[in-house]
């Protein structure tokens, strides 16, 4: 009966959506008020999608066999935990979880959404009823979650233990409410686009779901680059893997978003470009979808590969961007660009910016797609590797953060002062680490000499905002500013320092050597075989000293009987200026052992950089509320004395 | 704004929906091709496991003529239908030795009982040392040696018995 009635709610959830759309089509062609009914559809599909993927938790807590989804994907001895995360890691629960996020979204911009017009608002919930269309006959036609299998089967197949990692339980619904705050930005911009409303309450209303996506998307790729890091063995913490970029460019659409709306919503400029920011962020979202679960692209992160449901996501892809496009490309001339700005303001500062973030983007895209190309003009497979972004995006990125340090400093409109008296301190204090790199570390790449001038330039100029001024009564949205633009300096100081100060070892060794990296001298004291429920395993013990004291790591090689795979766990141990990484690999024919060793200093400032950028966006994003919350309440009260 | 700029993003995104179209509708070549294809087997010399049985080296796999290696256990359960399939093949001509992983006498003397032996060679992998040095991670596993002892196949899984013909197109080009 669970199951029975999920499906039910999908169905009623699905038919509610097609009626919202409806609705939209007959109130802009007539004008007839439907705001209050559209409200309630939305409300009541957001609770019916919530209804549908409670009934599939359940299904999955009580390891209801009877489902096909349940017995492919879950056994009745996993711990309850991923027992529920179950639901979400395969194919069919990962969309319903999709569609209820988007549904629900849709439900709180009717609840919330009072910036906009009545027509806009309205637009906007038909445009989102229209995304969530897609996915719902994407569901029941294609991959309904909630399938009966006759006769119940006793048990399930799903134990694969790799997939037991609290990493991938909560890594996805991260990324996926990041994706889904995005399509709230593209509803809002085609339905600002269908009734040409495109201003600065437009700006605002779009601004807190934009900045609430951005937040999850930084996190999930900081936590996903982390997972990376430990998970795989080989040290490094971005690959520009496939999988990889696919979340990367929904990110730096959306930051490029962030940006301009705040142009539009402080002066009106910039109208056309910001809608079609809003549109490709969330295109974006639906390319990295495609990628990922059409399989299309090889990558290190394997994942089930379906092309009809590769070919049903394209469809969708290429008819609602496609129509979001067409649209743009119809109503763009109608937009009136807001007030003018010159030469030397904050609105030219955040167009560089825009303009830098859409070269990165372009980038990524084409190195990530240039593969398929080429395959197709030439029938020669190969794959664009680290070395074509590191050179690419590396430059852009670094001139990008110089231009971090400036941009909040300008006045809207026009700039009159000298902006670059205040810069003085951290323009001093980048030289400074330019010499004493250029004096200790002579030999140095340039890439990284340069990350240290700007990363140290950058944490100073990062925090001008706030002097001068009660750092108290500055606005929270300031404080937010601040913190990521400091966060983008601890990310590249790190990430200079891993790329000039790591040290790397491989080497064979028997029980008893001594290897040195970096300041570390580090004993092979054993190898011992150990075993767990499904795996067997070769644990090495590791001794390692410093100056001082003998700390000891045991990382292992596990093989996993059912399905048969091989994993490193390496062990990793943190200190306040780096990381100690070690791996165990195979025996080699004399009973010798390969050992990887790796010392990286201040490697987890990559990963506080990116926690700190995620509460910058959050700081924001509470600031925005806050009004969002509070200030209407008079707008609303204004608002009904004008009806009344 | 100029029409040409206006629809510039709408037929950039249709170019790149037919790319990805034609790439779904062409067939990718999904198979996973082993490193040590195409390398020669690392030397090993293992010991007997049963008394009936000879030992298996790497010298006894450089005769001159292809050898169908597989890595089994006696405690593998896949391994049970796979050795059937195996005696399909012996039947079919193809040598076949195998390579015992972390087993003990009786219990293999037991299996092959039970289910049949397809072997010429068993050697016994104790330690597993022979079977990671061979690159393979799992039981079952089998390998297509030619007659100079280098590796020109590697299946990862059991062999099918939808396997068979391919086994044998394989053999035959290791000749």
């Amino acid at each position: 009966m669970i199951a029975e009635t999920g499906l039910a709610a999908l169905w009623l959830a699905a038919g509610l959506a097609l009626l919202q759309f409806v609705l939209m089509i007959v109130a802009l062609r007539s004008g007839a008020d439907v705001r209050r009914a559209m409200r309630s559809i939305a409300v009541v599909q957001g609770v019916l999608t919530l209804v549908a993927f409670g009934m599939l938790l359940i299904v999955f807590a009580r390891s209801d066999m009877s489902v096909a989804l349940v017995f492919e994907n879950s056994n009745s001895a996993k711990p309850f935990i991923y027992k529920v995360a179950g639901a979400w890691g395969n194919h069919e629960g990962s969309m319903l979880m999709w569609v209820t996020i988007l549904a629900a979204a849709g439900a709180f911009v009717a609840l919330l959404a009072h910036r906009t017009s009545e027509r806009t608002t309205v637009a906007a919930l038909g445009a989102q009823a229209v995304l969530a269309l897609g996915f719902y006959a994407f569901l029941l036609i294609a991959s309904n979650p909630f399938a009966r299998l006759w006769p119940a089967p006793m048990d399930g197949q799903g134990l694969n233990p790799l997939l037991q990692d609290p990493g991938l339980a909560f890594h996805p619904p991260t990324l996926y409410l990041g994706y889904v705050g995005l399509s709230v930005a593209f509803s809002f911009a085609v339905g600002a686009l269908l009734t040409g409303e495109v201003d600065s309450r437009l700006a605002r209303a779009m601004r807190p779901w934009v900045l609430g996506a951005w937040v999850l998307l930084t996190l999930g790729i900081t936590a996903g680059s982390y997972w990376a890091y430990y998970e795989l063995g080989w040290g490094g913490y971005w690959f520009w893997d496939p999988v990889e970029n696919a979340s990367l460019m929904p990110w730096l659409a959306a930051t490029a978003l962030l940006h301009s709306i705040n142009v539009l919503a402080a002066r009106g400029a910039l109208k056309a470009w910001t809608m079609m920011l809003a549109v490709i962020a969330f295109s974006m979202s639906m390319v990295g979808t495609f990628l990922v679960r059409s399989g299309i692209l090889t990558s290190v992160h394997a994942f089930a590969i379906d092309p009809q449901r590769g070919t049903f996501l394209l469809a969708l892809l290429a008819i609602y961007v496609g129509a979001a496009f067409t649209l743009f490309a119809v109503r763009a001339p109608g937009l009136k660009e807001g007030a003018r700005f010159e030469l030397v303001s904050r609105e030219s500062g955040l167009v560089v910016n825009n303009l830098i973030l859409s070269v990165v983007l372009g980038v990524v895209f084409v190195g990530t797609l240039y593969p398929l190309f080429v395959e197709a003009v030439s029938g020669e497979k190969l794959s664009v590797g680290a070395p074509y972004f590191d050179a690419v995006a590396g430059p852009l990125a670094l001139l990008l953060a110089v231009l971090v340090g400036i941009g909040p400093l300008i006045a809207w409109r026009r700039e009159r002062r000298p902006v670059f008296k205040p810069l003085a301190i951290p323009a001093l204090l980048g030289v400074t680490a330019l010499a004493i790199t250029i004096i200790l570390a002579p030999g140095m790449r340039i890439l990284p000499r340069l990350g240290f001038t700007v990363g140290t330039y950058l944490a100073a100029a990062s925090i001008l905002p706030l002097v001068k001024r009660n750092p108290l009564r500055a606005p929270l949205a300031t404080w937010g500013m601040v913190v990521a633009h400091f966060g983008i300096a601890v990310a590249l100081v790190g990430m200079a320092a891993n790329a000039a100060f790591s040290s790397e070892r491989l080497a064979i060794a028997k029980p008893g050597d001594i290897l040195t990296v970096g300041p570390w001298a580090v004993q092979l004291a054993d190898v011992t075989p150990t075993a767990g429920k499904n795996w067997t395993a070769i644990e090495a013990e590791l001794r390692a000293s410093r100056s001082s004291g003998v700390i000891t790591l045991a990382p292992e090689s596990r093989f996993y009987s059912d399905p048969p795979t091989e994993t490193s766990e390496s062990a990793i141990r943190t200190f306040w200026n780096g990381q100690l990484y070690t791996v165990i690999g195979k025996q080699d024919v004399s009973g010798a052992w390969q050992l990887r060793l790796w010392w990286k200093p201040f490697v987890t400032l990559i990963w506080a950089g990116g926690a700190l950028i995620a509460i910058g966006g959050a700081l924001a994003l509470l600031g925005r509320l806050w009004r969002l919350v509070w200030r209407p309440r008079r707008e609303r009260d204004w608002r009904r004395e004008r009806y009344a | 704004m100029s029409r040409a700029v206006r629809f510039a993003p709408l037929v950039f995104l249709l170019a790149i929906i037919a790319a990805l179209v034609w790439r779904l509708a062409t067939p990718v070549d999904s198979n996973v091709h082993s490193t040590l294809e195409g390398k020669p087997l690392p030397a090993f010399d293992l010991p007997p496991i049963l008394p009936s049985k000879p030992a298996l080296s790497s010298a006894d796999l450089a005769t001159g003529r292809p050898h169908l290696v597989n890595v089994f256990a006696s405690w593998c359960v896949p391994c049970v239908t796979e050795v059937k399939v195996l005696q399909a093949l012996k039947e079919r001509g193809v040598p076949i030795d195998g390579i015992a992983i972390r087993d003990r006498a009786p219990d293999l003397a037991d299996f092959l009982a039970r289910n049949g032996d397809p072997y010429e060679r068993i050697g016994s992998d104790s330690q597993s040392r022979v079977q990671i040095s061979l690159g393979s991670s799992g039981v079952p596993e089998s390998f297509v040696v030619d007659g100079k002892g280098v590796i020109r196949f590697q299946q990862i899984g059991p062999i099918e018995a939808s396997d068979v013909p391919m086994i044998l197109s394989k053999i035959e080009q290791a000749r």
